[in-house]
């Protein structure tokens, strides 16, 4: 399985859906081999999935005896790729990395250090395709039946490593550049994907939404695109609020998520606006950061609403739990979400959800209220109504909850047994 | 001996415009909506059904005959979107051979949250009728058949009726056949005809079920069933949804030409023969009493209230509804009890249950909404509307009575 992210160190939902993914797997004793382009520095015995660092070969080595293992490697490549980059990030980041190298170095570590598109392309490019070479060396060594894909940065590495050994290739579509950058494609971007995508043998979509895209814009025949929703792990532990001993006078809607455009954030803050007419004790709470973080905070006060946003940045494990704990809504304005996931974990964690009708996610929930992410005039008569209205409130979070449970990464990964028993079949047929 | 009676309810809601927290306006129902639909619903099922049925009785000489229940919510739609409809009622009034029954005036659950608006509406509803129609109602039936020992109490001390429908639950026959008539514990006056919701069923719900093992059901078919009951019963009622003709089966389905046999092909029979209700009451004794302690309904498989009202948002919608009667009726406004009386209307609660929501189910039938929860929404931001109107009305009387005072103070100086 080639990936880009893994927890605890992820920036999205594709490092926690590939840990939930691969869990089920290995629960069903499928055996997985996770190729990840960076050292995550995780505790490898804790995990399911077989991994190792190069750059820490001997406590690899006792590792691998430890767990058995011998055909798994963990490539770190001094990458700045994201699983969400933006041109304008990775170009932040990229620079960031020429000038430590050059401190480092006293040398140019990429050539050319320019400030156009062109080098910042074939940097990423080259990226992407060092990542590719070190997945072929590593599929040499290995022994496996499918090559399985994780999103885009992968996908040349998949299609290497099923060049050189002829083994089924299923690329899984997390998101597409369509979701990421709207109109404004990144065409180097968008031929990965599309290349991708037709040198699969199957491609697993997240929804249906994610499908239509899939058919609609990369030309790829329906039947060969199957539909496999996200999970949600069940979370035992049984802390709860009461726990934190926050006693809060004002209700408390939430965003999480990145803040970028894809997650619509200057609609969750329109909408708070028009709340803010109607009713005062209400706080809106945004977890997360990204590439419009400034944007918005500055948006917010452009709005007059300043003191009622609240921003706390990233936010990881314990931290997340208890901004659930306080949260009346979570509110998911997203432009396009391919799925999805954190509305799941919000509606395990007790708390009722608002999300646009344009998310992959809302195909398969019914317990949540939904709007059109532009229409900021239903997104804050619906916020109104939860907060004011408390068995709306109830009805959404006992129905939710239950409804939740049905998700389950279990069956995501039975699917993509199938799916992959039926490519095996059929390659034997061949 | 088996009568068929055959009683059909004729509703349509009036449904709400999508109503925002922002909107502050007292437009509170989608005119487009209700007109389109109630346009659709008269030329697919009411028109071609009153024509068929005037047929029928024509062709048989008043040997066929049938009972109306038509709710006051829809008689006013169809005044403004579909007068036409009116009259071919009219038409079958004068037949002689049509009764119309009784019920809330806006087909509302005021039995359960407000006797006094209960008795209100059926009272507003008789008297429509038998403007419209010539006829005073004889016989009640409640919103979707509900019914409790209490009601009978009610109905009988209303004193103007004979009978009550409801539903023949088997949880209340407890064995005994639905075919005879009954009486309440305490209000023996009264007779009780409940519903054969087998026979009913076959016609209304698995009539075009092309897995039911009976299908396709044929007129002759369904006579033999109804003699069956010869010996066993003195009336076979046969209660449905009007919308059965022409909406819930579709024409296609056969159900018009499967109705324009039956009359005939029951008479085939020397004993069997149709009755409208009153008849019914008129012809055979009570022969038992039937004990429902708590309350019974014509829906789903429970035959209870669980459809509106059993989750905690459509208990809160109709508790807050039923709170502002008093307050509404005091300001005197007659436009914002229309509107609030048209809230009352089952349907609105119904939008909200979530029972079947996950299952996407057959309850979507002309359900305006996405979800239980948008039609709870907007249905408390209408609410809220509602209570603002009479707030500000009530604080307008006062400050008129202040003023008052101060100018007889005035005067006496």
């Amino acid at each position: 399985m080639l990936g880009w992210e893994f927890p605890p160190f992820i920036s999205g939902g594709l490092g926690t859906a590939c840990y939930g993914l691969t869990r089920s797997m290995s629960k069903l004793g499928l055996e997985v081999t996770f190729v990840l382009p960076r050292d995550v520095g995780m505790d490898m015995r804790t995990t399911h999935v077989k991994m190792r660092t190069p750059e820490d070969i001997s406590e690899i080595e006792r590792q691998q005896l430890e767990l058995g293992l011998e055909n798994v490697k963990f490539r770190t490549i001094e990458s700045p790729l994201r699983p969400y980059a933006s041109a304008e990030s990775y170009k932040r980041e990229v620079e960031d990395l020429i000038c430590a190298k050059q401190r480092r170095c006293g040398s140019v570590g990429i050539e050319s250090v320019g400030d156009d598109s062109h080098h910042y392309c074939g940097d990423m490019y080259t990226e992407v395709h060092k990542y590719a070479a070190a997945a072929v060396k590593l599929a040499m060594q290995e022994d496996f039946d499918i090559i399985h894909a994780h999103d885009w940065m992968t996908y040349p590495a998949g299609m290497a490593v099923a060049a050189v050994t002829g083994k089924p290739l299923v690329v899984h579509v997390h998101s597409t550049e369509f979701d990421r950058s709207g109109e404004h494609v990144n065409q180097m971007i968008y031929d990965i994907e599309r290349a991708g995508m037709h040198a699969a043998d199957k491609v697993i979509a997240v929804s249906f939404l994610t499908r239509n895209i899939i058919v609609g814009r990369y030309g790829i025949s329906g039947d060969k695109v199957e539909v496999v929703y996200n999970g949600v792990e069940r979370n035992g532990n049984g802390v709860n609020l009461g726990a934190t001993g926050i006693k809060k006078d004002e209700k408390i809607v939430l965003f999480l998520g990145r803040i970028t455009m894809q997650k619509g954030p200057e609609y969750f803050l329109g909408a708070a606006k028009k709340v803010l007419e109607v009713m005062d004790n209400v706080r809106f709470v945004m977890v997360g950061s990204g590439d419009m973080m400034r944007r918005t905070i500055e948006l917010a006060a452009e709005l007059g609403i300043g003191n009622k946003v609240l921003f706390t940045g990233f936010l990881r494990g314990e931290d997340v739990q208890k901004v659930y704990e306080m949260a009346d809504l979570y509110v998911m304005p997203s432009v396009s979400e391919p799925f999805g996931i954190a509305p799941l974990e919000a509606l395990n964690n007790d708390v009722p959800v608002l999300i646009s009708k344009q998310s992959g996610v809302s195909e398969v929930l019914t317990h949540v209220l939904k709007a059109d992410f532009w229409d900021v005039n239903e997104i804050a008569n619906k916020i109104v109504a939860v907060l004011k209205y408390s068995p709306l409130q109830m009805t959404l979070r006992e129905h939710g909850n239950f409804e939740v449970r049905k998700l389950k990464w279990e069956d995501a990964a039975a699917k993509c047994l199938q799916i992959y028993n039926q490519l095996l079949s059929s390659a034997v047929c061949v | 001996m088996p009568s068929v009676c055959f009683y059909f309810q004729v509703h349509q809601p009036c449904r709400l415009r999508h109503y925002t927290v922002f909107d502050q306006d007292h437009r509170y129902f989608d005119d487009f909506k209700n007109r389109t639909i109630c346009r659709k619903v008269a030329n697919k099922c009411y028109l071609p059904a009153n024509r068929l049925i005037l047929d029928l009785i024509k062709q048989h000489q008043g040997k066929f005959r049938v009972a109306y229940s038509i709710t006051g919510v829809l008689l006013e739609q169809l005044a403004e979107f579909a007068p036409e409809v009116i009259s071919t009622f009219d038409a079958l009034a004068r037949t002689g051979c049509v009764e119309f029954l009784a019920e809330t005036y806006y087909h509302s659950l005021s039995f359960l949250y407000s006797r006094g608006e209960f008795k209100e509406q059926i009272c507003k509803h008789s008297e429509t009728i038998e403007k419209m129609f010539g006829i005073r109602p004889k016989v009640f039936r409640n919103t979707e058949l509900i019914y409790s020992n209490s009601l009978a109490d009610t109905i009988e001390s209303m004193g103007i009726f004979d009978g009550i429908l409801t539903e023949g639950a088997d949880k209340i026959l407890a064995g005994r056949s639905p075919n005879f008539i009954y009486t309440s514990p305490r209000s023996s006056r009264v007779k009780l005809l409940l519903k054969n919701y087998a026979l009913s069923d076959d016609i209304a719900f698995r009539f075009s079920n092309r897995d039911w093992k009976e299908w396709p059901l044929m007129a002759h078919k369904f006579s033999d069933w109804v003699s069956k009951v010869n010996g066993n019963g003195y009336v076979v009622n046969l209660f449905m949804d009007y919308e059965t003709f022409g909406e819930h089966q579709w024409e296609d389905t056969g159900i018009f030409e499967f109705m324009r046999h039956l009359p005939g092909e029951i008479m085939k029979h020397p004993d069997n023969n149709f009755k409208t209700p009153s008849e019914v009451i008129a012809s055979y004794p009570a022969t038992d009493v039937i004990d429902v302690p708590g309350i019974i309904s014509w829906a789903d498989m429970e035959r209870d209230l669980s459809a509106w009202v059993g989750n905690s948002m459509q208990s809160n919608a109709l508790h807050e509804l039923y709170r502002m009667e008093q307050h509404i009726k005091q300001t005197g406004d007659k436009v914002l009890l229309a509107d609030w009386r048209k809230l009352q209307t089952s349907d609105h609660f119904y939008y909200m249950c979530t029972k079947w929501f996950s299952d996407g189910d057959v309850h979507k039938y002309f359900n305006p909404y996405d979800s239980p929860y948008d039609s709870y929404i907007n249905f408390m931001n209408v609410m809220g509307n509602l209570e603002k109107r009479y707030k500000s009305k009530s604080k307008i009387n006062p400050s008129e009575t202040d003023k008052n005072t101060k100018i007889k103070m005035a005067n006496q100086k």
